[in-house]
């Protein structure tokens, strides 16, 4: 049989994958490039960066008053992009098992996990 | 602490950057913006009804994981030569451990959260941007992958690496090229020059892209294989491996 249970490896994935995502967005991402991106740059370069809305719909959400983009708002700046890190890691990781969790069909919450058995007839 | 005293002003450089091929408003017409709109949902309806039909609940912390693995990997811009930067978008890696199903939904959990609380590509282009990057490079990677892979030998590393790199690689550049159509078809740009400037750069940003994939990948096939969409099957010499520590 396995050596260990599926709850307890699972545990473990999610200590593991969940640890290095959050050490990621946390620690990693002050020092990530601030060079403009692939297409950041190809709109500066055939000048059309300028076609950017200045005013754009996700100004208007309550998030706009917390972060401006990758930065918390109102923190040293030092802490600003970590803090951004671990709020949308954290909400990412949210999100999706939410999502899976809701659209997954559930398992039953008794039982063994053996098929059951064949109805007579 | 002198490194401290060295380190604050370059970290305290304004982020400012917008991620790679994440589109702002304003860049697509509204035809264009309607129909990625419309792809983007239809795909992720079925995605919806497949994760539904086809897969099981102990899936769910393998997709948490997952999508807080690749925001997180995203906000790390790394330097290409001649002053730009990419990122990993990861949707080759999405698909490689979730299937091209669970895997976008993933993917579009990352581009919600990224554009919804961090304004980081548009809300009107956020169907654009889960077309290419989360359905283009999630499926598209995920085939190309696994044809790759199942050609080279399922069941080796050497397989596995060089699918999951040339996977990774491709959906970085047809990603480019789409968004490059787009906005010529948006009249934003001429679709010559987007399309050359476009796919020059992002020919190296692929390269980083099959790189940090590969790692990922690396990691997973030494301690989780059972973990992948499609696992290795089991050999004999796997049971003579000391137990993993996970």
């Amino acid at each position: 049989m396995k050596q260990n249970s599926l709850p307890t490896r699972n545990r473990a994935l999610i200590f593991t994958g969940l640890g290095a995502a959050l050490l990621i967005g946390v620690f990693l991402s002050p020092l990530a490039s601030q060079d403009p991106d692939g297409l950041d740059r190809v709109a500066q370069d055939l000048k059309f960066d300028t076609k950017a809305a200045e005013k754009n719909p996700a100004q208007q959400l309550p998030f706009h008053a917390v972060f401006d983009e990758y930065a918390m708002r109102g923190v040293p700046e030092t802490i600003a992009t970590p803090l951004a890190g671990l709020v949308g890691t954290l909400a990412t990781f949210g999100l999706a098992w939410g999502i899976g969790k809701l659209v997954t069909p559930a398992r039953h919450a008794t039982g063994p996990k053996e098929p059951s058995p064949p109805d007579p007839q | 602490m002198f490194s401290y005293g060295l380190v604050t002003p370059w970290l305290s450089r304004s982020f400012y950057s917008h991620l790679a091929l994440h589109i702002p408003d304003g860049f697509l017409s509204l035809p264009v913006t309607l129909v990625t709109w419309l792809l983007a949902i239809a795909l992720i309806a079925v995605a919806l009804k497949k994760v539904q039909a086809e897969y099981q609940e102990r899936t769910v912390p393998l997709m948490g994981v997952c999508a807080a693995f690749i925001f997180a990997a995203q906000m790390i811009n790394f330097p290409i030569p001649g002053g730009t930067s990419g990122h990993l978008l990861g949707g080759t890696l999405a698909g490689a451990l979730l299937g091209p199903w669970a895997g976008s939904l993933v993917m579009v959990c990352v581009f919600i959260v990224q554009s919804v609380v961090f304004q980081d590509g548009g809300l009107t282009a956020l169907g654009a941007n889960i077309f290419n990057m989360g359905l283009i490079g999630t499926f598209g990677g995920y085939y190309l992958y696994r044809t790759v892979r199942f050609v080279l030998g399922r069941d080796n590393w050497t397989g596995m690496a060089i699918g999951v790199g040339v996977a990774a690689w491709c959906s970085v550049v047809v990603a480019a090229i789409i968004c490059a159509l787009e906005l010529a078809f948006s009249g934003t740009v001429p679709l010559p020059v987007a399309l050359v400037a476009m796919v020059g750069w992002h020919v190296v940003i692929g390269v980083g892209e099959a790189l940090i994939s590969v790692a990922t990948v690396s990691f997973i096939w030494r301690t989780r294989p059972d973990l992948f969409y499609d696992p290795p099957r089991r050999k004999r010499l796997a049971a003579a491996r000391t137990p993993s520590l996970y």
